[in-house]
């Protein structure tokens, strides 16, 4: 008689329940031979199923391919292995070493080494099932951690402080993370881009895209400013390397802060809504997702957003949350409580707990939810106009802060600033010029300092712009001049001392490939003179 | 435009006077060095900056100034200016320089050493 050899018992283990199996053995040597696979829906299956005990495979007459094999084998005898009435495997054994065919003892014993052994054969295959699955929750894990590492790295660390504006953003990815960003992007002229997307799929192939997507739609969106341009050259750069099935929607549009101009680009996203006093309005924009295909265009529409109005962008976690009968939150609720609710930061706040209310307090989120809203300031009406006064660039040369401090003298001369208060601008301006030429352009004279001046009813204001290549070398610590007389300073390090003590207001502003520095002067201020 | 501030250095009543002309920025560096060996090299009773030929001081400038302080208040030299316009006394009280640095409205006042101030 063969035995269950070490071969056929891996063979038994290592399969799936519903693959059924056949191992032969050859008696005379105990050799073993090639396996015989039994096809699914070989009838040989059934029959094994339902025999009771061993069969006597050359009696056996069946249309079955696997009963071919196993008579070619010289396989005499097919012990059904079955475990709760589920076959699990077949024990073949060859002709006796005697030569003699299987007594009836022969087939009792071997039906009692099945009913034996089957149940361990059923353990040990469960256990392998389990381990199995274990470690394929465990690689699932891992891969769901990667996505969410990526997103969080491609969402914004924080939010820009607009003068008459409150920005505010929310995101929670589901579990399964799904493929919702947003961005904030400073850009020239004080204009800020908001964007909004979601990208199809989850997990880490959807994060990868959603990160190429932030990155080329960040570097058009400085270059370009256009929102539907800007969607037209991603969509270009991202068609040719998407995956296949995949693409991204995504809502693009840039506000002009001091107006509330407001001009958008849609690639497929959902329809952001603007609280208004006559209620929610729709921003809608037509064109297709990116990355579907390339050459396509995007309608480009605007509105000026008044004091108090307040627009609402959204990700489809929100309108798609179902409830217990499967009904969605739905986008008419939305627009609904847009108009409903204050704006600003209370919207997303209200309508999370809109629907929480209606998924029910222990639903599990489907999908990721990213709402970003920003609103005009009811106090910020009609923010007088500026003008450009000048706009120039000094080629990044030692001594050239003197070239923008006498320009910028130019330029502001007809504001009648107080003697005092012009000598502490140009002051500040040359510090600037400074800093940028030597700290952000590293004294390259082929990278220029821009300088622009802006004047307003009330101010004036002068942005002196550098590459931003180098953090800046001035040490955080405020100059003391007893330290640096004692050695414990350098005697360097008085320019942002020097800037923040002459004008009225300085600040920075980065983006991803410059750096600026806005010095603001109050026109008609105290003169210390 | 000035890049650096050729000085000259002067002698009175014992007291080293450190005529400063142009823009005080890095330019400058070298020849303040030259002019600061030749007003202390015959032990003078005190250091008198003269800004009164200056345009454009600069932070810089500024940096070495206080250089200028450092090795003054090393030998207990002191140390005074005149000739400053509005708004860089203003930068000198602002940065406190003229706490260390007596700011006198003429030369005579400043050589004569009548003005407060302290001197490190």
């Amino acid at each position: 008689m063969t035995t269950l050899t070490g071969s056929l018992r891996r063979r038994f283990l290592g399969r799936p329940a519903a693959t059924r199996t056949a191992e032969l053995a050859k008696a005379p040597q105990g050799e073993h031979t090639a396996a015989v696979d039994i096809a699914p829906n070989d009838p040989l299956l059934a029959y094994l199923q339902s025999a009771k005990g061993p069969v006597d495979v050359q009696a056996l007459q069946l249309d079955s391919p696997a009963l071919v094999a196993l008579k070619a084998a010289d396989v005499k005898l097919a012990v059904p292995l079955v475990s709760q009435g589920e076959l699990i495997g077949v024990l073949n054994l060859g002709p006796r070493r005697s030569e003699q065919e299987y007594s009836t003892d022969d087939r009792r014993l071997l039906d009692n080494l099945a009913a034996q052994a089957a149940p361990a054969l059923r353990v040990g295959q469960l256990v392998r099932q389990q381990e199995a699955e274990a470690r394929t929750r465990e690689r699932f894990e891992q891969e769901l951690e990667v996505a969410r590492l990526i997103q969080q790295n491609f969402l914004p660390k924080e939010l820009p402080e607009l003068t008459g504006w409150h920005v505010a953003a929310y995101y929670q990815p589901a579990r399964e993370v799904g493929g919702d960003f947003y961005d904030v992007i400073p850009l020239p002229d004080g204009q800020v881009g908001f964007v909004i997307g979601d990208v199809t799929d989850k997990g880490v192939p959807a994060a990868l895209v959603m990160a190429a997507t932030r990155s080329v739609l960040r570097a058009f969106a400085q270059r370009l400013i256009d929102p539907g341009a800007v969607l037209e050259q991603v969509n270009d750069h991202l068609s040719p390397d998407m995956p296949e099935k995949m693409f991204v929607t995504c809502f693009y549009g840039v506000l002009e802060p001091r107006t509330g101009r407001f001009r958008f680009a849609n690639a497929g996203h959902d329809v952001p809504y603007v609280k208004t006093v006559d209620g929610s309005v729709e921003l809608r924009a037509r064109g297709m997702p990116l990355g579907l295909m390339p050459g396509m265009s995007y309608e480009e529409k605007e509105m000026d957003l008044s004091p108090g109005d307040s627009v609402l962008l959204h990700s489809d976690g929100i309108v798609e949350a179902h409830n217990a009968r499967r009904e969605m939150f739905g986008f008419p609720r939305l627009k609904e409580a847009v108009a409903r609710y204050p704006g600003g930061a209370d919207v997303i706040d209200r309508v999370l707990a809109d629907v929480h209310s209606h998924t029910g307090p222990d639903a599990e989120q489907e999908d990721d939810i990213t709402m970003v809203t920003f609103q005009r300031s009811a106090a910020a009406a009609n923010q007088p106009p500026e003008d450009l006064l000048a706009e120039f660039e000094v080629a990044s040369v030692e001594g050239n802060e003197r070239l923008a401090l006498e320009r910028v003298g130019l330029a502001v001369a007809p504001l009648k600033l107080s003697p005092a208060r012009l000598e502490r601008l140009k002051t500040a301006v040359a510090e600037a010029t400074m800093n940028a030429m030597e700290h952000g352009n590293s004294y390259r004279a082929d990278q220029p300092v821009c300088v622009r001046v802006l004047a307003g009813p009330e101010l004036v204001r002068v942005q002196i712009s550098d590459r931003g290549e180098a953090p800046p070398a001035e040490p955080a610590e405020v100059p003391d001049i007893e330290a640096k007389l004692a050695g414990l300073q350098r005697p360097r390090g008085w320019g942002l001392f020097l800037i923040k003590n002459m004008v009225d207001e300085s600040r920075e502003i980065n983006d991803d490939d410059r750096h600026t520095l806005e010095l603001t002067m109050r026109l008609g201020g105290d003169d210390d003179d | 435009m000035t890049t650096e501030a050729p000085t000259a250095v002067r002698h009175r009543d014992g007291v080293a006077v450190i005529d400063l002309v142009g823009d005080v920025n890095a330019g400058a560096e070298e020849s303040l060095e030259l002019a600061w060996a030749a007003a202390t090299a015959e032990r003078p009773d005190a250091v008198v900056l003269n800004f009164g030929a200056t345009g454009y001081i600069n932070s810089t400038g500024i940096a070495l100034i206080v250089g200028l302080l450092a090795k003054a208040r090393a030998r207990g030299l002191p140390i005074r200016a005149f000739g400053l316009s509005p708004h860089y006394r203003e930068i000198f009280e602002i940065t406190r320089l003229a706490d260390f640095l007596a700011i006198n409205p003429d030369e005579d006042t400043a050589v004569h050493g009548t003005e407060g101030g302290r001197h490190g």
